[in-house]
């Protein structure tokens, strides 16, 4: 990764919707550059994905969100990677982690309602052999994620007009 | 004394009016240009801003934490006239390492309210009535009203597009007279962005020495440069004793509401300084000061992250102008750009005006900041990129619309 990578990166970072002409201005780098940049950090999967955050909580329809803690006997050769797999595969699971500490996966679960997201721990993570144990943590309100905080942000306090 | 000139006294004194009371310094102040530009633009909605001259950033958490910090543990008393011990240190320290213009904490060093006082300071300290006070313009709009009053006369010297709006050597030697006491520099410049380098000074130092004047250097921008690194005026060659560095908080450290700021110099113009410092002001306020001190040691790798989003954001502005055909040097300090709005064939004042009347965008009209100011537009691009490019888009609208004719 080059420095110029790594600027883009922190451009996009603070709004995906910036194109390459507009990245290329503000460093003061060539657009083809710059586009060339962005073509190899989509290729090499640096860059995964441009996705939106978004506040449920505004939306009628609001998700129910759970942090699962998942303990689980590793196998054998393969460790947690094959359990992880099976785990994330899920359309429901939003994110996996492997965890030090007290306990092994940290699933991220979404839901339509509380119901679901318990039915889908009873019926589909708990049955699976590796799986020893599993504690449900709702996620009651965001607060902050990936570094946006949620709440509404404050206007420009600033005189419009200063020495 | 006899009845009658008693009498006499009485009426002569008597005042018509409140403002029969005021100094004549005071009443000759004009009200700033700035100023009615503002309440011009307070009476229009959904407009852009770049009028700005302060940083859109808040204060870095940990350097507001260190001020909260020092509330709870009770540290609400004065400080010392001077400012607080460790924060004379930092700024010691601060300024050895980052431009090389030592100065001893204990004499060299006083803590003000905000740089706008270590200004007043340093032209009460000096001025003697009659004095002429030398400021390149276009420039920070106090020196002039301060310079009068406080007695002195104000006398500018022009500086240009072309020369990058640097001060040159013969400029400066063409206005001075025996009279001539004090230079005010101001470089990063509020309102050009001109910067100067080591070589640009040495001319200048050349002429400050021969002709005896002491030196106000306001460098409150000097982080903010884009390229080459600050060169501080103090650091010039025999000039320390000459200079008395003004600078503070507000705009690398995103603080102006603090009002932090500082001036270093020979002992003897500080201690000058310092005797009208404790009379007014007493101390600068000690929850700033506790801030100051986190700012200057754990907080230059945040000013760092500030620095960098401006100099994206000065790239964005003066491709922008030159996009939209309006020339615009290449600003190389502080967060302004400066660009020309000659070709339109209209003033400073009416172009500003209309743009916000027709375009939603302010920008201080360049006639404000004094002589060579006329036909430019002051733009701060100490907001966002969206906001940016927004306010970019309206004015290229609304030069196209005059080009239309
Ligand atoms: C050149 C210059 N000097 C001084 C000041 C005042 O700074 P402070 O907030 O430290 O009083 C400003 C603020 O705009 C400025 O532009």
């Amino acid at each position: 990764m080059n420095e110029l990578q790594l600027k883009v990166l922190e451009l996009l970072k603070e709004d995906a919707r910036r194109d390459a002409d507009l990245i290329a201005t503000l460093l003061g780098a060539p657009a083809e550059e710059v586009k060339q940049a962005i073509a190899e950090l989509e290729h090499n999967h640096i860059i995964v994905k441009y996705a939106t955050i978004v506040n449920w909580s505004k939306v009628d329809d609001e998700k129910v969100t759970a942090l699962i803690e998942v303990q689980i006997t590793p196998e054998r050769g393969r460790g947690f990677e094959g359990i992880a797999e099976r785990i994330y595969l899920y359309p429901e699971v939003k994110s996996v982690y492997l965890m030090s500490g007290a306990y092994d996966l940290l699933v991220e679960i979404e839901g339509k309602n509380l119901k679901e997201v318990a039915s889908f721990v009873s019926n589909k993570l708990s049955p699976i052999d590796a799986v020893l144990s599993t504690k449900t943590n709702f996620i009651l309100k965001k607060y902050k994620q990936d570094g946006i905080i949620f709440e509404e942000h404050e206007g420009d306090d600033r005189l419009m007009i200063s020495p | 004394m006899i009845k009658e000139e008693e009498e006499l006294v009485r009426t002569k004194v008597k005042r018509q009016a409140m403002t029969d009371y005021l100094t004549p310094s005071v009443q000759n102040i004009k009200p700033s240009g700035i100023r009615r530009f503002f309440d011009l633009v307070n009476t229009r909605k959904d407009v852009i801003t770049l009028g700005v001259g302060e940083p859109d950033f808040i204060t870095p958490w940990h350097v507001r934490e260190a001020a909260v910090y020092s509330l709870e543990r009770g540290k609400t008393q004065y400080t010392s006239n001077a400012g607080l011990p460790a924060l004379r240190e930092a700024i010691g320290q601060y300024l050895n390492d980052q431009f090389q213009t030592p100065y001893d904490p204990a004499n060299e060093i006083l803590v003000t309210v905000g740089g706008s006082e270590a200004i007043d300071l340093a032209l009460r300290a000096l001025i003697v009535p009659g004095d002429e006070i030398l400021i390149p313009e276009p420039c920070y709009i106090s020196y002039s009203p301060i310079t009068a009053l406080g007695g002195g006369v104000p006398v500018g010297i022009e500086t240009f597009a072309k020369d990058k709006f640097k001060l040159t050597a013969e400029s400066l030697e063409a206005v001075i007279t025996p009279r001539s006491k004090v230079l005010i520099l101001c470089y990063p410049s509020n309102p050009t962005g001109g910067i100067m380098t080591y070589e640009d000074w040495l001319p200048i130092a050349k002429v400050v020495e021969d002709n005896d004047l002491i030196v106000i250097s306001d460098e409150i921008y000097a982080e903010l440069t884009y390229g080459t690194k600050h060169c501080s005026f103090s650091a010039m060659p025999g000039m320390r004793d000459r200079t008395i560095l003004v600078s503070g908080f507000s705009k690398a450290f995103a603080m102006t509401g603090w009002r932090l700021g500082y001036a270093c110099g020979h002992p003897d113009l500080i201690a000058a300084m310092l005797k009208i410092h404790q009379y007014t002001v007493m101390c600068a306020p000690a929850m700033a000061q506790y801030a100051g001190v986190e700012a200057l040691t754990r907080g230059l790798e945040e000013k760092d992250r500030m620095v960098d989003a401006y100099n994206q954001r000065r790239r964005l502005v003066v491709k922008g102008f030159r996009d939209i055909g309006l020339e615009c040097h290449e600003p190389e300090g502080a967060f302004y750009a400066f660009p020309s709005v000659k070709a339109t064939g209209l003033t400073s004042e009416k172009f500003a005006e209309r743009l916000l009347e027709e375009g939603g965008v302010a920008a201080v009209p360049g006639d404000v900041f004094g002589l060579g100011g006329e036909g430019h537009l002051r733009c701060s691009y100490a907001t966002s990129v969206s906001n940016l490019a927004e306010a970019l888009d309206r004015i290229g609208g609304f030069v196209h619309k005059l080009r239309q004719g």
